[in-house]
C-alpha cells in the first residue's frame, strides 16, 4: 500500500495521527558507502533516488551542509518548461518534463505540478519571428508549442497591457501549454522520502571540508562529522561548485557563481494563471496557489556567493513588471531573496564523469536548475552507475568547451552573466 | 555598491560593466597553443572571498579598472587602472587639469 493515500490519511486520523513516520531518518554517517552525493538539494536528492530506483544502488549517502532543501531548491520561482531552441537542450528538458508529468505518482508525494503553461512575449516583429523559429524547432522534436496573437493573449491574461501605447507593445507570443509550476519544497521532500525508503542515508548538517585521495583518485571526503569513504563521489552543489572543487585542488572551472533574486508580492485574487515572460528585458512572473505573485529578473551581474541581492536589480525588475502590468503599481512586495547560481560558459549544464578519477560532477544550471531536477538526477544517476553518460546528457560533458561543442541556446558566448 | 573610479571618484555600481575574472591571460594573437586559448576563453577563477576582477566604467569615463572585491561581502579592497590608465588622461592628471 502507498504510504500516503486517502486510506492512510483516514486510518491515521482515526488513531490520532500518532503513527506517521518521519519522511526521512536522521542517520549518522557510516564509515563508507558505494556512492556519496554531496549536496542535499533537488538535484542531489533526485540523483540518490534514481540511483536506488533505476540502478539498485542503495548504499548511498547524501551529505548536506545545512538542512535539507535550504539552498536553491527552495529559492527558485518554481517554473518548469522545455521550450528550448537547440536539440540537446530540448531533448534533455523534454525528458525532464515527462518525468515531471508523472512525478507525484512516482514519488507518492504531491509535488503540486500544475501545467498552467508558459507564455514568452514578443514585442517586435523580429522577435515574433524568432519565437516562431523556436516553436518550430520544439515541434520538430515532438514538444508542444503554439504561437499566440495579441488578441488571444489579451483573453488569456486580461490584466496585461496589450495596447499600442504600452511602453513595449506586444505583437504576439509563444505558448508551451505543458509547462507549469510545482511546489519546490515538496519536490525536495518527496525525493528525500523516496530515497530514504530505499535505504539511502540523508545526512544533514554535514559539511564537506576536503577530499580523501589515493594519488589522483578521489576515495572519500572529510566532513564536519568525520571521514567517509566511497567508491564514487558525486557533486551536486550548484552555486557552491567553485568552493567544493577548490577543496579537490581544482581552481579553474568554466563556471562563475552569480546571485539571482526572486520576489513575492502580497496575496491577490487570481489574476495570472500562466507563467509569463517579458521580451524586452529579463522578467518572468506567475501566481502561486496562495495568491502571491512570484517573479524575478536578471542576475545582479557580478560574481557573488552572498545569498542576497542589490537594489538596482530590484528597481529594474519592478519597472519591467509595471511595463507589462501597469495595474500592479500599488501592489506591495512581501519578500525578496537571493540564490547563488552556477553560471556556465554556454548557459547549459554540466553532467559529467570526472574531472578527477572517482569523481562525478553535476553543475552549471544557471537559472534553470529547478525544472531540470528530475532529469538531472536521472541522467546523473545513470552516469554514476555506468561510468558513462546517457544519450540525454552526453552533450553536457565537461570537455565540450575544449572540443568546440558548446550548447549556447541564447548565442551569448562565454559571458556567464548574459546567459 | 560603490566603486571608487580613479578618475571619477566613488560611483554607483550601475555605471559599471562587469568583465569578470581579472586573472586570465590572453595568449599572443598568433599563438597556436589550444590549451592556453581554451583556458583564456572558458576557465575562470571563482573564489568565495577576495576576487581580482575587471570592471569598465562604461557609464562614465570608460576606463577599464582592476578591482579586488570580496564575493561574500561585496567589500572592495582596491581599485586601480587595469592597464595603468590611458596615456592622455594620465598626462591630463599629471598636468593638474581638472
Amino acid at each position: 500500500m502507498a504510504e500516503y493515500s486517502a486510506f492512510s490519511l483516514l486510518k491515521n486520523a482515526l488513531t490520532g495521527n500518532k503513527d506517521w513516520k518521519p519522511a526521512w531518518r536522521k542517520p549518522d554517517p557510516k564509515a563508507s558507502y558505494d556512492v556519496i552525493v554531496i549536496g542535499g538539494g533537488g538535484h542531489g536528492l533526485s540523483t540518490a533516488y534514481y540511483l536506488a530506483k533505476e540502478h539498485g544502488i542503495t548504499n548511498v549517502a547524501v551529505l548536506e551542509k545545512g538542512w535539507l532543501g535550504s539552498g536553491n531548491v527552495g529559492r527558485n520561482t518554481t517554473a518548469v518548461r522545455s521550450n528550448y531552441l537547440l536539440p540537446a537542450n530540448t531533448r534533455f528538458y523534454e525528458h525532464s518534463m515527462k518525468l515531471w508529468e508523472n512525478l507525484s505518482h512516482d514519488l507518492n508525494y504531491n509535488v503540486m505540478f500544475s501545467q498552467r503553461g508558459c507564455l514568452n512575449l514578443a514585442h517586435t516583429p523580429g522577435q515574433f519571428d524568432d519565437l516562431a523559429r523556436r516553436g518550430n524547432a520544439m515541434r520538430h522534436l515532438g514538444v508542444d508549442a503554439e504561437l499566440m496573437t495579441t488578441a488571444e493573449i489579451a483573453r488569456l491574461v486580461p490584466a496585461i497591457d496589450v495596447s499600442g501605447s504600452a511602453r513595449f507593445p506586444i505583437v504576439g507570443g509563444l505558448m508551451q501549454r505543458r509547462a507549469g509550476t510545482a511546489r519546490h519544497d515538496a519536490v525536495a521532500w518527496g525525493y528525500a522520502r523516496g530515497a530514504d525508503r530505499r535505504g539511502v542515508d540523508i545526512v544533514e548538517n554535514c559539511e564537506v571540508t576536503g577530499f580523501l585521495r589515493d594519488g589522483d583518485r578521489i576515495t572519500g571526503v572529510t566532513t564536519t562529522r568525520g571521514e567517509i569513504r566511497a567508491k564514487k563521489v558525486a557533486l551536486a552543489v550548484a552555486g557552491s561548485t567553485g568552493r567544493v572543487m577548490q577543496l579537490a585542488g581544482i581552481d579553474h572551472m568554466p563556471i562563475e557563481s552569480h546571485v539571482l533574486q526572486a520576489f513575492v508580492s502580497e496575496s491577490l485574487k487570481p489574476i495570472i494563471d500562466t507563467i509569463l515572460t517579458f521580451g524586452m528585458g529579463h522578467f518572468y512572473i506567475s501566481q502561486s496557489d496562495k495568491g502571491g505573485l512570484v517573479y524575478g529578473g536578471d542576475l545582479d551581474g557580478y560574481n557573488s556567493y552572498a545569498q542576497r541581492g542589490s537594489l538596482p536589480i530590484v528597481d529594474e525588475v519592478m519597472s519591467e513588471m509595471l511595463a507589462l502590468f501597469p495595474g500592479l503599481a500599488r501592489v506591495r512586495m512581501l519578500r525578496s531573496w537571493g540564490g547563488v547560481c552556477d553560471m556556465s560558459m554556454d548557459g547549459s549544464p554540466i553532467i559529467t564523469t570526472g574531472p578527477l578519477p572517482g569523481m562525478y560532477l553535476n553543475c552549471g544550471w544557471c537559472y534553470g536548475g529547478f525544472k531540470a531536477t528530475p532529469a538531472s538526477g536521472w541522467c546523473f544517476a545513470w552516469t554514476i552507475a555506468k561510468d558513462e553518460p546517457h544519450e540525454f546528457n552526453a552533450p553536457f560533458m565537461l570537455d565540450r568547451f575544449y572540443r568546440g561543442l558548446v550548447i549556447d541556446d541564447k548565442g551569448q558566448g562565454a559571458t556567464p552573466r548574459l546567459h | 555598491m560603490l566603486i571608487n573610479c580613479p578618475y571619477c571618484g566613488p560611483r554607483d555600481v550601475i555605471e559599471f560593466t562587469y568583465q569578470g575574472d581579472g586573472n586570465r591571460e590572453r595568449p599572443q594573437a598568433a599563438s597556436q597553443n589550444l590549451d592556453a586559448w581554451n583556458a583564456y576563453v572558458y576557465d575562470r577563477l571563482n573564489p568565495a572571498g577576495d576576487h581580482n576582477e575587471i570592471w569598465q566604467h562604461s557609464g562614465g569615463c570608460r576606463a577599464h579598472l582592476r578591482v579586488v572585491r570580496n564575493t561574500l561581502t561585496h567589500e572592495i579592497s582596491s581599485t586601480a587602472f587595469a592597464h595603468g590608465g590611458h596615456k592622455s588622461a594620465a598626462r591630463h592628471k599629471a598636468e593638474g587639469k581638472s
